[in-house]
Parts: structure tokens; sequence; C-alpha cells
């Protein structure tokens, strides 16, 4: 499964879906979800919570392991996929349509800092050595 | 199957019932339960046969090679058990005074003293009763020391991103947040990382040296500097100890308080959920914080300490003296050693694991820092064979129960992909190892030929492939009676 160029991407393994309404939706990509393996729990943050860049917001638990998940930009948590919580492993079969939560970007503009799915790929290629 | 599920109404077992009766035992009538507890109804034959068979079935040091990484799972000398089971041991009650149990205290204060000399702190406390409780005395330590002193802006602890998972854990439970730092290309912590994240903030740093990746730390007195310059102290893990036993104090490179798994180094039975012991030891700063109650002998006489004499103490762990029978074990396994045989167990320990090491890198298996002699452990990696054949370090994990081997620690640390992390401990030879080596290249063979029989493994235990998103996700660990 190839990253959808229609995405941005973080180094941390975050994809980031610009909504039409001004929301991001944020999940996690089809490599970290093969790394992680069988996903068993998530946890979401609460609507509402105001988010720095960078800060841990998010864990997925695998079989193997447990991860944070960042933000990817500063704002606030819109909506999170309540749906996620009773098929975690929706984020196997789909990791592109399972998005985790939404948030509301402080600034619009710091979208633009976040790569694109060939920059994407090329962290993930230097990942594998 | 449980014992409970073999249970048949009326089925009795006399020779092993209760021989007093609660008249006897002095209970006052109004306290004594009226309906009988549920407990399984079953023979003496029944209950051999049944116990007997779980031995079977399980997978264990007594009966396998178990190369288990980062969990030294070394053989458990039969000595141990023996004289940790001499009837003045076992029946001794933990309220009993202290005059009467002066063998005992003395074994346990010759432990501390032992462990004091084998690695070079100043002081040691035997009552945590696990690696995890240890972990946690040790960091409640730091945090005392810091709030003693009325320096309570420290709030950082800083972990290597290859440490346990417990370690961060830790942290949070003592009140800390965790900064993690990164590990460079030949799996020592990055200097420049460690530097910027230390600060006034930093309440500590919690490192495993050895570390998880099977290499030694070789800038551990950089490390140290850097810390204890920020004002920070130095927590050793002593996951990987046995590397070092007795080789390379953890004293001498400049740590503040260390905690020792008794089950992994000093060999006293290990798995299964427990009894653990986790000692800890303290440099000087940290003596008046040692959890209680220590040993102490003065003039001839052994007594424990109390918060009277240690009014700074993190307090109690347990509701007595920590995991007394465990303790004990470990004091026969280091008086048999003696110090000469504890260089001996780090000598054999890491000349095993660099063998074996040495081995499967000549056999055309990927070692992850071949440039770098390995410690007691050492981490193989099977992605070349995932990316040329689908099998999985899973599989091969589960194959080799098929080949009569524990399978190593799989995907463990999570730094290096598809990984097996291997420590075969001194107490195993050469032939056991080679026949390992041979296991491993077998199933590399088969998982080209016959790619679904390693997918399919085990084929030879009692139980199958599990489903462990389901163990996960529903766990069921408690047996309820049938409605």
């Amino acid at each position: 499964m190839s990253n959808p160029a229609n995405l941005k991407y973080t180094a941390s393994h975050e994809w980031v879906r610009s909504e039409a309404d001004g929301t991001i939706s944020i999940g996690i990509t089809q490599h970290a979800q093969e790394l992680l393996g069988d996903m068993v729990f998530v946890e979401t943050p609460a609507v509402g919570r105001k988010l720095k860049a960078k800060e841990e917001c998010a864990v997925v638990e695998s079989v193997k392991a447990a991860a944070d998940v960042y933000a990817p930009v500063s704002g606030e948590v819109t909506a999170v996929n309540g749906e996620l919580n009773n098929a975690p492993e929706a984020i196997n079969t789909d990791p592109y349509a399972a998005w985790m939560f939404r948030m509301k970007p402080d600034n619009a503009a710091d979208l633009s800092a976040l790569m694109d799915a060939a920059a994407y790929q090329a962290v993930v290629d230097s990942e594998a050595h | 199957m449980l014992i409970f599920e073999r249970s048949h109404p009326g089925r009795r077992n006399a020779a092993q019932a209760p021989h007093h009766s609660a008249a006897a035992s002095g209970i006052p009538a109004a306290l004594l339960r009226q309906d009988q507890p549920l407990l399984p109804e079953a023979s003496e034959m029944d209950v051999v046969r049944h116990y007997t068979r779980l031995s079977q079935k399980n997978f264990s040091i007594d009966t396998h090679f178990y190369p288990l990484g980062s969990c030294t799972m070394k053989y458990n000398p039969r000595a141990c058990n023996t004289l940790a089971m001499l009837p003045n041991f076992l029946a001794r009650h933990p309220l009993a005074p202290e005059a009467t149990g002066q063998g005992m205290l003395a074994c346990l204060y010759d432990l501390q003293e032992i462990l004091k000399d084998v690695t070079g702190m100043a002081g040691v406390s035997l009552m945590p009763m696990a690696g995890a409780q240890g972990e946690f005395a040790g960091i409640a330590m730091i945090r005392a020391y810091h709030e003693a002193r009325g320096d309570t802006a420290r709030t950082e602890i800083i972990v290597p991103d290859a440490a346990h998972g417990t370690n961060p854990a830790t942290a949070v439970m003592c009140g800390y947040t965790v900064k993690e730092i990164p590990t460079d290309a030949n799996g020592d912590v990055d200097l420049d990382a460690l530097r910027a994240a230390t600060g006034p903030q930093t309440a500590g740093l919690m490192l495993t040296n050895p570390s998880t990746l099977g290499v030694f730390e070789k800038q551990i007195q950089a490390i140290q500097k850097i810390v204890h310059d920020a004002g920070g102290l130095l927590y050793y893990d002593g996951a990987n100890l046995n590397a070092i036993l007795g080789k390379v104090k953890p004293g001498d490179m400049g740590f503040d308080v260390i905690h020792m798994n008794l089950h992994k180094t000093f060999s006293t039975p290990h798995g299964g959920g427990g009894p653990g012991a986790g000692a800890v030891g303290v440099a000087q700063r940290l003596l008046p914080f040692l959890p209680l109650p220590v040993v102490a002998k003065q003039d001839e006489t052994y007594r424990y300490l109390t918060e009277k004499d240690l009014p700074q103490s993190i307090g109690h762990l347990s509701a007595f003296s920590g995991n007394i029978g465990i303790l004990l074990r470990a004091y026969v396994y280091a008086r048999m050693l003696g110090a000469e045989g504890m260089h001996r167990v780090a000598e054999f320990a890491t000349l095993n694991a660099n063998y074996l090491m040495a081995e499967l890198h000549k056999a055309g298996f990927t070692v992850a820092f071949p440039q770098r002699r390995a410690s007691h452990e050492f981490i193989v990696s099977m992605k070349p064979l995932k990316d040329a054949t689908g099998i999985s370090a899973m599989d091969v994990a589960k194959r080799l129960l098929d080949k009569g081997f524990h399978p190593p620690t799989t995907y463990f640390p999570m730094l290096v992909p598809e990984c097996l992390l291997i420590e075969p401990t001194e107490t195993e030879s050469k032939e056991t190892l080679d026949a390992f080596v041979a296991a491993l290249k077998e199933i590399r063979d088969e998982a080209h030929a016959t790619p679904e029989l390693v997918k399919g493994a085990p084929h030879t235990m009692p139980a199958r492939r599990l489903d462990d998103v389901k163990a996960a996700r529903e766990l069921d660990l408690a047996w309820k009676t049938p409605a």
C-alpha cells in the first residue's frame, strides 16, 4: 500500500488530512501499523483539549508494543473516532481510513511544514537500514 | 484445564486434610464461616496426575535451553533450594523476636554486605519484592534526596529509548515526567541529545549498562559527568548486571542508586510471575533514604533498623521483610560462588554470548552491532529473512519450540526491526549453543523451502499459535464457578 498523495505526513508516522471545514484528521501510517502489528487498544485525546505541535496526545497499543501518537501541529481537538475503541483492528486493515482524532489548527500555515508522500517515503526507506 | 474443573462432589483426600478442628484453634464460634469454602474435591491421585501433567507441559530452564534476552534465565542450583528450605527457615514466623532469628538475620546481613561489595555501593536494602518495586524504591530515594535538600524544581527523569518499558513507568509512578533520548548508530547514548535534555529540571537519568542492545555503554564516564554537573542523580537498572558481575562496579561508574534482580543475576527461580527480589544499593548520599527494614550488625548481634534509626527512609515496601525465601536462595548462590566465582559468571556469560553471536554471524545471520563485542546478550535481526521469505522473527521463535528451544525475546528492543534478543547465560555448554545455531539454520532453510511449515509452528506443543489479539483484548484471568 502506498502513501496517498493527498495527505501530509510527520516523521513520527502520523498522516494528516485537511477537511473541508478547516479541521484536520490524524491517523497513523501504513508503515507504523505494519511495524506495530495487530492493534489491541486505542486511546484518543479528549475533545476540547489544546495541543502543542509534537505533544503526545494519543496511544496505540498492539500485541507487540504501545506507541505514542503526536499532534502534528498546534491546535484544539474537535472530534475523536469512537469506533476505534471497539474495532482498533481498523487501523491495521485500512490505516488511511481509520482516523483517530480531528483538530482545528491554531495556524493553518503550520500544515505546509509537514511532509508530502514522497518525503515521508524517504524517511521510511532510511529507517529500513 | 484447572484443578477446579476436575472436581467431583464427595471425592476426598484424607491424608492431606487439615488436622486441627476449628474448636482447637480457639477462633470464636461467631467468626467461623457457616458454609463450605469452594474448593475442588479431588482424590490424591487426581491431584498428583493433574500437577504432574501441568509440569510436563512446562517449558522451563529445568527442561530446555532458555535464551530469553534481558531475562537471564540461568540454571537454579538445587543446593540453593535445599538450604533455603531448611525447616528452621520455613517454620520461622515473621513476628518472632529478633533474638530467636539471629541465624536468618546473619544470612540477610551477609547478603547485604556481599551485594555492596560486588556493586561498589555504600548500602543495600533487600526489601523490594521484585524488579519493578526495586526501580520504584530507587527513584523514590532520588526524589526523597532532592526534596530533603529543598531542591524541588527537578521534575524530569531522562530515559534512553533503548530502556526497558519499566523505566519510564517507574519515573511516572514517582511523579516525574519522562524525557526520552535517542541512541546513536553504535548503540550508545547520544551524548549531544543527553546534554540538550539535561538541566536544572533534571532529577536523574535511568540507565541500563550493558544496555538492552547488548553492548556496554562506553561513554559512561562522560554521561555521569553531564548528569551530575546538572545536579541530577544516576540510576542503574540492574537488568544486565550478569554481564559485569564483580568485573565492573556500578558504584565505580558513578551510579548513585541501583537495583538488582536477584531472580536474574543471583539465580533464584524466575518467571511465572514471581516471587522475585529487587534489592537496591545506594551511594553514601542516599543511605538515609533506604527502604526499611535494613539489617544491621552491632557487636555480635543482628537487628532490623527501623524508622527510629533511619527517619528519612522512604518507608516499608511490604508488610514484613521482603521475599525471605528468595533472599536465602540468593545468599546461598553468592556464598557458593564466592568473589572469584562471580567473576567467572560474568566471563562465561559474556563468552557464551560472543561465541553464539560469532557462530550466527558466520552462518550468515544479521547481527545488529557486529562491530561491537556483545555483553551477555546480543541482537539478531530476521529482517532479511522476512524480506526474502515472509517468515518473521515471531515465526522463527514459534518454530524454535518444535526444535526443543525456548525462543529468545522477540521484538524488543524495538529499535531493531524483526529482532531476536538472545542471552544464553553462563550455565550452558558449547554443545547446547551449537545445537541452537543448527536449529536456527534449519529454520532458515525451512523458511525458503516450506514456509507454511514455519508459519504454522509450533506443531508439537500442547497449545498451537495463540490468538494474542484476543488474549490482550479479552483478558480471562479468573476462574468462576459455572452458573
